[in-house]
């Protein structure tokens, strides 16, 4: 089963190393890291997604609390959540084809951010669905690269991961 | 400079003041010229150990002989490497220590400078958490951090990495006298709750146990424990790191479990209906069979550490918080011998009765089995620190232990060489008590440079080496399930340990017969320097029970004893 976990972590040198050592260290799966400073400056938000069931989701939670600089750990339910990934999709595009591409771009409210003689870059952001789909898509026309942001998630409504500190 | 200014390495000394460091073990070395010029003349005691290794395992011992931090010094590259395998010993076994390291100039941090080594990156999983000092002005608040997460809720290691352009840089000095860690808060509260179900839990119970671990020794709850065993009439049976925790005169008193353990210890946890975990973690040694271990106990779980909780059992009610709190808090939902334990106390007696300890005494031949008894006949209030392997076994299971901080041995890394070094800690920091490492002719040979070390500085404990010429551990599991293929765990003829005693300046005393033991361990006693024993032992003899690895703890491995 895939979680998708919220961290705070002290924005410091070195805390990376330290959650992603754990990790590895520990066995768990990461299936993608996305980090990046929060509202607060001091505030670093790394959304983690790990496979595993609710056994090794309670012993990432807890072993990551261990941490001293992570600050809090959520789980952030995909039910209650939203979620989104930005890529950037390199595709070999011709006269013969660039305009079906633009057509799929279109379809799938992604960009073109760059043109070239050979090669297309489309961005997209959308959830894990939108992203497979639209690469799916692509595929036949030649990837030539591609580069994912890992997913970001956040819970709808008012509920925040800030917990008592908000 | 100011006048109000003082340099980084004079401050750091300020700091250790501040926590009531008296005492540092260490090594110096280029990038701690500073700092070593400073402690010249300042106002703590530094051992001048003869390998970086000696002074983690020094501060280590002592800090689980006291209670209080062990802190340890070395240079960088090298000797912040030389701390590593003492670092993570200290983790393992959830030892407060501070280990400092020099680190070379900022400026050349990144440039594989001399003796030059990513300390903290190397260190990142073996310790509570660690520092690189970039800013000298940071150093009064880590140095004042460093000591609350190492000694604070589950404690264990901090390293601070100390570039060498820290200790001259200059600072206004003022030592912080509170911390604030977002990511870091020791003192939760005990959810009263769960206490309350334990309570009930054990209410029910017809065959309680309780497995009692480090935990309550590094929480000093054993005067709770004994009130709670005594209580509910349950018996209890220690971890080796719980050794000490509860006093093995006690009636209730199971000794060890585990691999090693007592045949009646395992045999009461199997036959259990609730197994009451106190500070313990159901390491492999312990468990041996996960699925087969307490399978038909419920299982109630108190540890300060929630990561504990269901990492390697299921557990049916966790209580998470410091144990003497939870007990205490337990023990008002409970009422005097509300326990209604009798069959199974009667059970637990007659397997104590038929399954006792035992081995094979001799006339010849010194038994180690009869040395550890002899020594805890001559010294019953002894601290007992031992080395990794036979050694370890035999004096967990043949010294009566009463008092806990009594038995100091590397239980989660395993750490040849632990011993002798950790006993140095442990004598310094209790210089009144008795202390005597129970040593292999292996271990011993790893650390054996420390005799320099407590020669040169009075430190007068005694190392009893129980030679038997192999590294025995290993040799007995060749004999058992490799065939008796002896790949390389002979060290027959390797060293004269009277001599080698003698050319440190140490007594150096061998006992061949057994007769010869008890002037021995006398003889050690009531000498005014550092003593080795070299007690030449049945190079055959094993330790049992034995629970093989991967079995259940009830399928025990014993000779036939013939009384």
């Amino acid at each position: 089963m895939r979680h998708t976990l919220a961290v705070l972590v002290d924005n410091k040198p070195g805390v990376l190393s330290r959650v992603s050592g754990l990790f590895s260290r520990r066995g768990f799966n990461i299936e993608s890291l996305a980090v990046g400073m929060t509202e607060d400056p001091e505030i670093s938000r790394m959304t983690i997604v790990v496979r595993g069931d609710d056994r090794v989701l309670a012993q990432v939670t807890s072993q990551l609390g261990k941490l001293i600089d992570v600050i809090s750990v959520c789980d952030i339910p995909s039910s209650e959540s939203v979620d989104r990934e930005l890529v950037l999709i390199k595709v070999s595009a011709d006269a013969t084809t660039r305009s079906e591409i633009m057509q799929i771009v279109d379809i799938f409210r992604a960009k073109i951010i760059d043109v070239g003689t050979e090669t297309l870059i489309i961005e997209v952001t959308g959830d894990r669905g939108k992203v497979r789909a639209i690469e799916r898509m692509l595929k036949r026309f030649g990837i030539r690269e591609l580069v994912r942001t890992g997913m970001v998630a956040m819970n709808r409504s008012t509920k925040t991961v800030n917990g008592d500190d908000a | 400079m100011t006048d109000a200014t003082i340099s980084g390495a004079k401050a750091l000394i300020e700091c250790l003041h501040s926590e009531g460091v008296d005492t540092i073990f260490g090594y110096p070395g280029g990038v701690l010229l500073p700092l070593y010029d400073e402690l010249y003349d300042a106002d703590i005691r530094h051992i001048l150990v003869r390998h970086e290794q000696g002074a983690a395992h020094a501060a280590d011992g002592y800090a689980r002989a006291t209670g209080k931090v062990g802190v340890c010094l070395a240079t960088s590259g090298p000797g912040a490497t030389n701390l590593v395998t003492g670092i993570a010993n200290a983790y393992m076994d959830s030892v407060p220590v501070v280990a400092i390291t020099g680190q070379v100039p900022t400026p050349l941090i990144g440039n594989d400078a001399f003796q030059e080594a990513d300390i903290t990156g190397i260190t990142l999983p073996i310790t509570k958490h660690n520092y690189l000092i970039k800013d000298v002005n940071d150093l009064p608040r880590i140095v004042k951090e460093a000591f609350f997460i190492a000694s604070t809720g589950r404690p264990g290691p901090v390293l601070i990495d100390l570039p060498k352009d820290i200790t001259t840089d200059e600072l206004e000095f003022k030592y912080p006298e509170t911390v604030h860690l977002r990511g870091y808060n020791p003192d939760t509260d005990v959810d009263t709750d769960a206490v309350r179900r334990a309570a009930s839990m054990i209410l029910q119970a017809q065959r309680p146990i309780i497995y009692a671990g480090g935990g309550v020794i590094i929480s000093d709850t054993s005067p709770e424990l004994l009130k709670l065993a005594e209580t509910i009439n349950a018996p209890v049976t220690t971890t080796l790191l719980g050794i000490g925790a509860f006093p093995e005169a006690h009636p209730l008193s199971l000794g060890m479990l585990g691999m090693h353990g007592t045949r009646y210890a395992n045999y009461a946890v199997q036959e259990s209906d609730l197994l009451i975990a106190i500070g313990a973690r159901f390491d492999d040694r312990v468990t041996g069979k996960i699925d087969a271990f307490a399978a038909q106990a419920k299982i109630i779980h108190i540890d300060i550490d929630p990561a504990e909780i269901g990492k390697n059992v299921r557990v049916d009610l966790p209580v998470i918080g410091d144990a003497k709190e939870v007990l205490r808090l337990l023990l008002s939902h409970l009422r005097e011998k509300q326990g209604k334990s009798g069959a199974w106390l009667e059970k637990i007696d007659a397997w104590k009765k038929e399954y006792p300890l035992q081995y094979q005494q001799s006339d010849t031949v010194i038994k180690p089995q009869y040395v550890i008894q002899e020594i805890h006949r001559a010294c019953p209030d002894a601290i007992i620190v031992t080395e990794v392997g036979q050694n370890q076994m035999w004096a967990a299971q043949y010294f009566q232990y009463e008092q806990p901080r009594t038995f100091l041995t590397s239980g989660g890394l395993g750490t040849m060489g632990y011993g002798f070094p950790a006993a140095m800690g442990a004598k310094v920091g209790c210089p009144d008590r008795t202390v005597i490492d129970i040593a292999g002719d292996g271990s011993f040979q790893m650390t054996s440079q420390e005799l320099a070390t407590v020669v040169k500085n009075d430190i007068c404990v005694i190392v009893a080496i129980l030679n038997n010429g192999y590294l025995g551990m290993v040799r007995q599991w060749q004999e058992l399930f490799f065939d008796r293929r002896y790949s390389h765990t002979e060290l027959t003829q390797s060293v004269d340990f009277v001599k080698l005693a003698d050319a440190y300046g140490a007594i150096g005393i061998r006992a061949e017969k057994p007769s010869e033991v008890p002037s021995a361990i006398s003889e050690a006693l009531a000498a005014d320097r550092a003593v080795v024993i070299d007690f030449v032992i049945d190079p055959t003899e094993n330790v049992f029970p034995m629970v093989p690895a991967g079995a259940a703890i009830n399928e025990i491995l014993e000779p036939e004893v013939s009384a």
